[in-house]
């Protein structure tokens, strides 16, 4: 088939589009859950949400937002062939995800220190269920990251970044509705 | 017939459309009884018919699949079948243990028995010795297709179609795990029952939709390529975690209905995928390709399998809405559309293409054809309309007002004969199917307006 349609126009494979726009319409479909459940008891949801450490939450916003940028200098700097920079670029990108983590990990663990579990409240379901979906995500990311440093061609380099984009977009939407809003 | 291997396929579709009109009676028997409920209480009582009906589905659903990978996998490898013997040896040992399972419910023979008697657990009810017999079954036949794909072309509706018929051969085996606690049971029950259905069956009828828009609209293959990717990725990843949605009721963590919930509602995206990938390929299409019957079923399978199992399946899928709904006459209706539109209706199409192909003629009684695929589908429709009102009453006046469940089935009656009705049609349908295909008319109808018609 020699027409063109819209989707030839989009930067990297197809299929990392259909998995970027599932992944948000999974997110997508949880936050406005919690958004529904959250009507149904707002005092409980804004005494839940205090327990919650927004400082962390925000230094991993900024830890997330600054890898993404990594990732995304990778692929020019791949572009321009300068394939060491690139990877050391990569790697450090995915480091940043590793930080997410641990400071995601000692939030969990101060959770689980309070005796919050998943079922304390409606709004630790969702909390759990969306940043944990997250994280997994994150600690995907990472595996990724590393295997686009590894194998580097740019159009790995590029679905990688893609993705990692992906995840990063989602942090910035369950941090502000789960961590911030009242 | 470009491979004499794939006559194979020839003896799985006679098998399956055996137990196709074998599954139709049974189930007009069991509709049956649903309004006259002391017919053969004694001699065949209505769980032995229940079990009859959706098992001998399975079974040729199952040996449907297998004829499909037979036939059409020769041609997309480009090279003979591995091995033809292996291939009869399978069909041979699926055939005496369905014969087995059948004998051994009607007369319920070895009662108790570890590795003999009958099991019970719904659609894994055959006794030890036909599971055995089926793993052995299908790893002859991965061993058979698989040693044909590597030795030969490989291409993306083969690669689908084993990974499809790799997952169906692996997830059967927690059939053999049964834990005590109810909870577990159910919870590996699912891992065959839904990620067959939902899962990995999706896959084997993707690519042969695919195979079949291939052939019948002469699209090329790299769009069609293109389709079933994004058709698989679409299909895993909302079909895997998905199965939290029927993990509400049974004991599991309740975050399940979270998953479940959302995951299960994306369900739908494969389906209407599938639909609009048919309907656009026909209308890209540049081949008018003679046999309109496979055409006509390869169209319906897609539109129906997306009411059937996307629609039905989301109207109660949300566990707000399960919390009221399950078991009832609902999930009836979903079962019977689902069944019939996404795999019922994809083996009539393959067999109604591949059929005059392997028996070397034109495709014969393309009128009777497709007449049988309106009288079909109108009766599962109809059935799928009086169920889902059946089960729309029945959820209120049992869940929402608390009557008594036998009170509330009397009062549902009406609806049972609507659906007996239905069934008679959908009988109609599969005879008139079988005559259509099986049975050789002289010639051809002419398209020429100067011929007379016979």
């Amino acid at each position: 088939m020699s027409e063109t349609t819209v989707f030839d126009d989009l930067p990297g494979d197809l299929m990392i589009w259909v998995l970027i726009i599932s992944e948000l319409l999974v997110f997508g479909a949880g936050l406005a859950a919690f958004l529904a459940v959250r009507i149904t008891d707002p005092a409980g949801f804004a005494a839940a949400q205090d327990m919650l450490s927004r400082t962390g939450a925000g230094i991993n916003t900024a830890v997330l937002v600054t890898s993404g940028a990594l990732a995304a200098w990778a692929l020019l700097l791949r572009k321009s062939g300068r394939r060491g920079k690139a990877r050391i670029t990569l790697v450090a990108a995915a480091f940043l995800g590793v930080v997410f983590m641990v400071i995601k990990s000692l939030e969990y663990a101060s959770k689980a220190a309070h005796g919050i579990a998943w079922d304390t409240h409606p709004f630790f379901t969702f909390y759990y269920l969306l940043t944990g979906f997250h994280a997994a995500h994150v600690v995907a990311g990472v595996v990724v990251l590393l295997l686009v440093a590894w194998k580097d061609a740019p159009a790995n380099i590029e679905a990688g970044a893609a993705f990692w984009h992906m995840v990063d977009l989602v942090w910035v939407l369950l941090f502000p509705v789960i961590y911030l809003l009242r | 017939m470009k491979y004499q291997s794939q006559k194979i396929a020839l003896a799985y579709f006679g098998v399956a459309l055996a137990l196709f009109a074998v599954q139709i009676l049974g189930g007009l028997l069991a509709g049956w009884v649903y309004v006259m409920p002391n017919t053969l209480s004694e001699l065949l009582p209505f769980n032995i018919i229940r079990m009859l009906h959706t098992n001998s589905l399975i079974v040729w659903l199952l040996l449907g699949f297998f004829g499909a990978a037979y036939f059409l996998i020769p041609e997309e490898a480009e090279r003979e079948i591995h091995s033809t013997k292996l291939a009869y040896l399978q069909l041979i040992i699926l055939v005496v243990g369905t014969l087995g399972v059948v004998l051994t419910y009607v007369f319920n023979l070895f009662e108790g028995n570890w590795l003999l008697g009958k099991e019970g657990r719904e659609f894994l009810e055959q006794p030890k010795w036909v599971k055995l017999g089926i793993v052995v079954a299908a790893l002859i036949f991965l061993y058979n297709v698989t040693m044909t794909v590597l030795q030969g072309r490989k291409t993306a509706i083969t690669n689908i179609l084993l990974l499809g018929l790799w997952g169906l051969a692996l997830l059967f085996l927690f059939a053999f795990y049964n834990p005590e606690n109810l909870a577990l049971d159910k919870q590996y029950w699912w891992y065959v029952v839904h990620l067959w259905v939902e899962g990995v069956w999706e896959l084997i009828m993707a690519s042969i939709l695919a195979y079949l828009m291939l052939k019948l609209t002469g699209v090329d293959r790299e769009v069609v390529e293109k389709w079933l990717y994004v058709i698989v990725a679409a299909a895993l990843f909302s079909g895997i975690l998905g199965t939290g949605h029927h993990y509400y009721w049974i004991g599991s963590p309740g975050y399940w209905q979270w998953i479940g919930s959302i995951f299960s509602s994306l369900e739908i995206v494969p389906f209407f995928a599938m639909m609009a990938f048919a309907f656009v390929m026909v209308w890209k299409g540049r081949r008018d390709h003679p046999n309109k019957a496979a055409l006509l079923w390869s169209l319906g399978c897609a539109t129906l399998a997306f009411f059937g199992a996307g629609v039905w399946g989301f109207l109660h899928t949300l566990h707000g809405v399960n919390y009221y709904s399950h078991g009832t006459q609902i999930t009836a209706a979903h079962g019977h559309l689902a069944f019939y539109g996404a795999y019922v209706c994809l083996n009539l199409a393959i067999f109604s293409y591949a059929m005059p192909i392997l028996r070397n003629r034109d495709p014969y009684n393309q009128v009777l054809n497709m007449a049988s695929f309106w009288l079909m589908s109108s009766g599962m429709v109809f059935m799928t309309f009086t169920l889902t009102f059946a089960g729309t009453v029945q959820t209120h006046m049992q869940r929402v007002v608390g009557e008594y469940y036998m009170d509330v089935q009397d009062s549902i009656t009406i609806f049972y004969w609507m659906r007996f009705g239905a069934g008679v049609v959908v009988l109609l349908g599969v005879l008139l199917f079988l005559y259509a295909l099986l049975v050789p008319r002289k010639e051809v109808i002419s398209t020429d307006a100067t011929v007379a018609a016979e």
